[in-house]
């Protein structure tokens, strides 16, 4: 085998990742002109896809990295108001300030992680989870009383009238650069020394892993896809609450990225959209008299699913297209010497 | 210049002391093999050279250079590389991936080319590959690349951990109990791997074994540690017939009868 | 001044509930390993139960606590039977996201109009209000009847765990539970007596909450569930008295806060103080700290 050989073989699978969306996305788009899928329907769509975005962040902290955060939702939430304060202060709809504030609300949550990460991550597993879920509650209280500090966060009552210049394009595009990033980032040294990590990370020090430099690489990162996933949410949806990124949103964020299965991109993307349908669903077959029973069912798909299969539904495997490409050596080319063992 | 040089290494776990007045030189392309009895403070010597616990007291220099209090990563990344005695292997990634990773600091690609997976990241872990598969073959597991590292026969793991260690290129191989748990078959295997590896990679290699049959075919030199002290060093055969050696190991009551 | 101790009493009777809660924790910590969130839930039970008993099925006060107790002690071994015990040798995660999942479902169920309701519920006190002021420090009978309850069973659950067999039996199961079963400990059971025991601290606790704080309603665990939980943390999971300590920590933390800073900020300091305890001393005020073997 030649030495492009194993380029192209990823380059073949990043193209057939990349016919695949394209192939939703017409669907997608059909369904939606035709109106086959309601409007509402095209918003819990929506909603899907910014939810795999978040997802798809826990997935590198935790599923890949080993980190256990159940602060998810803060990061979502500080994206979301950062990229609100620009929309309501500057932008007022224009296209312009909304590309602006996409990437305002994936670094400002970045930046948050970083200062927050650096000393928070030498905890372990529990500890770690407990730290963030306090971080969690932090921000909430801080968002709860925004206005305190900027009139316009609007503190309890939340921001109302911001522009809804985000639609399925945008969403659609920022979960396909999304979905490419993580894998990449998941299939280089930098992925590898992650998952080095999670799986022993005393064993990843002593074999020359800078544990703390990867840890907080992954925490970052992963919170940045929250802020962006927050920066789009309050661009596709009229209402900022603080409510909507309490510890219960974080939750969320961990059940998918379990559910799917640790260590699992592909689970992680098809748990999410599948969990946001199933909400919306329930609350579509209950009926308007049922809807208080939605919360149960929620809760007890969860237990049932999780004693089923405590592995998650993918167990950690991907689906082909996402899984790196298979690595063999040079064939022909004898090894620099003889086995000694032979 | 010696590649390593402990001088007067202590180290106390509260009022026990686990190693005491320890001094070894290692030269450059030796093979030395440190023995004693269970519990003699063996493995604490590894956990010290490699950073893992602050020392209580002396020096150990790394070619030269001082690395005490440097974190474990940094020693590592000098060029000293160590296996584990109950194996420590990324459990769930597969052999290969397991090579792979230590290859990370000296990776010649950026975040924004694992990102956008550039030509550079693209021909750099066509390297990588190539190298891993290289080790692999060098410790017999290049069949069972593919393979997830907690699925393996006991023996391969600890074969790959030693591929693993190489990964990192290092001056000073450390080997903790290499043999344990293998059988005699894979035992002679591994002793002819040890002096492959060391000619083959030109390093130096310092190893922790009960196996008597291991420590005397393959170590051209021993250190003898009991409580934390070395009673005795010198040649295989000088150790073979040491008096202090036999008391340690079986008891002073039986030698002297 | 006498604002200070008077706030340092309400402090001392917040701290107190939170101990029966984060002693729960601790227990289960301390023999599965687990963050058992579905605890704050039970706590909500135990309340809803115990407001049932003496509001409107006339019971006295004690057989109200007593009937709480009793119905989260089985509630406690149910939930530890269904969602817990399968998952024994599964990942700690899955236990976990069991545990969440069985939080939500006490939450939920319990808010259908035909368990307790969605809504908020005003107690009322079996008994009245009596105020008195000592050396100018004010206190109350329900501060008093906190104090002595909680107090009671704290001596009794320290006399269990150190002087009977049971107690012997949980603290082996804590250390190792292979060990344990190979010297004939039954650690199943030892798990199950563990979670009613908890379980049924944590509806005492309930009680108590809702004749002080009378106001009651299904999602009413998740705070004080959380804090309970910090304050087992912060004083090193898995140790008895370090719940106790914590939870006392806690309770002044936040009653002062509230009295001499925007009372808003009370959650955000607790949980701040909760970071930082964790960064100068990860396992808590009197946990040991065990370096791990390489």
């Amino acid at each position: 085998m030649d030495m492009g050989k194993k380029t192209k073989m990823n380059l073949g699978k990043t193209a057939v990742l990349l016919l695949i969306t394209l192939a939703v996305y017409v669907v997608m788009k059909a369904l939606l002109i035709s109106s086959i899928l309601s409007s509402y329907w095209g918003l819990v769509l929506d909603q899907a896809l910014i939810t795999t975005i978040g997802a798809l962040g826990l997935c590198i902290i935790y599923g890949f990295s080993g980190q256990f955060s159940l602060g998810h939702a803060a990061f979502y939430g500080i994206g979301a108001y950062a990229a609100a304060f620009v929309s309501k202060t500057y932008g007022h709809g224009s296209m312009a300030w909304f590309l602006l504030a996409l990437p305002v609300g994936a670094l400002t949550a970045a930046l948050v992680a970083f200062l927050i990460g650096l000393p928070i991550l030498r905890l372990r597993s529990d500890y770690l989870g407990i730290a963030t879920l306090g971080f969690g509650i932090i921000v909430k209280v801080g968002m709860d009383n925004s206005n305190r500090l900027l009139p316009v966060l609007g503190g309890a009552t939340g921001i109302t009238g911001l522009p809804q210049v985000a639609g399925f394009d945008i969403i659609f595009l920022c979960t396909v650069m999304t979905v490419l990033l993580t894998r990449n980032f998941v299939q280089s040294s930098y992925g590898r020394a992650c998952t080095a990590i999670r799986d022993d990370e005393i064993a990843a020090d002593i074999m020359g892993i800078d544990t703390t430099r990867y840890k907080v690489l992954a925490f970052v990162f992963g919170c940045a896809l929250a802020g962006l996933a927050g920066a789009l949410y309050v661009h596709r949806y009229p209402f900022l609450h603080p409510s909507s990124f309490d510890f219960l949103k974080s939750f969320d964020f961990l059940l998918i990225v379990v559910l799917g299965g640790l260590g699992s991109m592909s689970g992680t993307i098809i748990t999410s959209i599948a969990w946001v349908f199933l909400l919306e669903g329930l609350r579509f077959v209950l009926g308007q008299q049922f809807l208080e029973f939605r919360g149960v069912i929620y809760a007890l798909i969860l237990v049932v699913i999780i004693l089923l299969r405590p592995q998650g539904i993918f167990g950690g495997k991907e689906v082909s297209v996402m899984a790196p490409p298979k690595a063999i050596p040079a064939s022909g080319k004898e090894g620099p010497h003889a086995d000694p063992g032979n | 210049m010696p590649i390593l040089e402990i001088k007067d290494l202590s180290k106390n776990f509260g009022g026990l002391k686990a190693v005491s007045s320890f001094d070894l030189t290692l030269e450059e392309n030796e093979i030395v093999g440190l023995i004693g009895p269970n519990g003699a403070g063996k493995t604490t010597v590894f956990n010290l050279i490699t950073g893992i616990f602050p020392v209580s007291s002396g020096s150990i220099k790394f070619m030269g250079q001082d690395i005490l209090g440097m974190k474990p990563f940094k020693i590592t990344q000098l060029g000293i590389a160590r296996t584990f005695q109950n194996i420590r292997l990324f459990k769930q990634c597969t052999v290969l991936e397991n090579v792979r990773t230590i290859f990370h600091p000296r990776v010649k690609y950026g975040l924004m080319d694992s990102f956008l997976h550039t030509p550079r990241y693209s021909a750099e872990e066509e390297r990588i590959t190539e190298k891993s598969f290289e080790l692999l073959k060098t410790m017999n597991l290049d069949d069972r690349a593919h393979l997830t590292a907690a699925n393996l026969p006991y023996g391969d793991q600890r074969r790959l951990e030693i591929a693993r260690a190489l990964a990192g290129e290092p001056k000073l191989l450390l080997l903790d109990e290499p043999a344990a748990g293998m059988n005699p078959s894979e035992v002679g295997t591994l002793v002819e791997m040890i002096r492959f590896i060391r000619d083959h990679f030109n390093i130096t290699i310092l190893l922790i074994e009960h196996q008597m049959g291991v420590v005397m075919n393959v170590c051209e030199r021993l250190v003898v540690l009991d409580f934390g002290e070395i009673i005795a060093a010198g040649l295989p055969e000088e150790i073979r017939n040491n008096q202090k050696v036999l008391e340690a190991y079986l008891g002073k009551g039986v030698v002297s009868a | 001044m006498e604002h200070f101790l008077d706030q340092v009493i309400n402090g001392l009777q917040l701290g107190f509930m939170y101990a029966l809660i984060a002693l729960g924790y601790t227990m289960v910590y301390g023999i599965i390993k687990l963050i058992n969130f579905a605890h704050g839930d039970v706590f909500m039970v135990g309340a809803f139960i115990g407001y049932y008993g003496f509001a409107k099925w006339g019971m006295p006060l004690p057989l109200a606590v007593i009937t709480a107790m009793a119905v989260c002690a089985i509630l406690g071994v149910v939930i530890e039977k269904i969602a817990y015990r399968p998952l024994r040798y599964a990942p700690t995660i899955s236990v976990l996201i069991s545990a969440l999942g069985v939080s939500l479902f006490l939450e939920y169920f319990c808010s259908l109009r035909f368990v307790f309701g969605p809504n908020y519920r005003v107690v009322q006190r079996p008994f009245e209000e009596v105020h008195w002021v000592l050396g100018g420090v004010t206190f109350n009978n329900i501060q008093v009847m906190v104090a002595v309850v909680v107090i009671i069973m704290l001596l009794l659950l320290q006399y269990m765990i150190y002087r009977t067999k049971i107690g012997m039996a949980m603290r082996t199961v804590s250390f190792d539970h292979d060990a344990a079963r190979l010297m004939g400990v039954n650690v199943d059971s030892v798990i199950s007596v563990t979670f009613a025991i908890g379980s049924a601290l944590a509806a005492a606790g309930g009680v108590l909450f809702a004749i002080a704080y009378p106001q009651i309603q299904p999602f009413m665990g998740i705070m004080p569930g959380l804090k309970a939980f910090t304050a087992a943390v912060l004083g090193g999971i898995g140790i008895v008295p370090g719940a106790v300590l914590g939870a006392l920590i806690m309770g002044q933390v936040e009653t002062l806060t509230a009295a001499y800073l925007p009372t808003q900020l009370r959650d955000a300091i607790a949980f701040a103080i909760l970071i930082i305890v964790l960064m100068v001393r990860p396992t808590g005020i009197l946990g040991k700290n065990k370096p791990e073997k390489v």
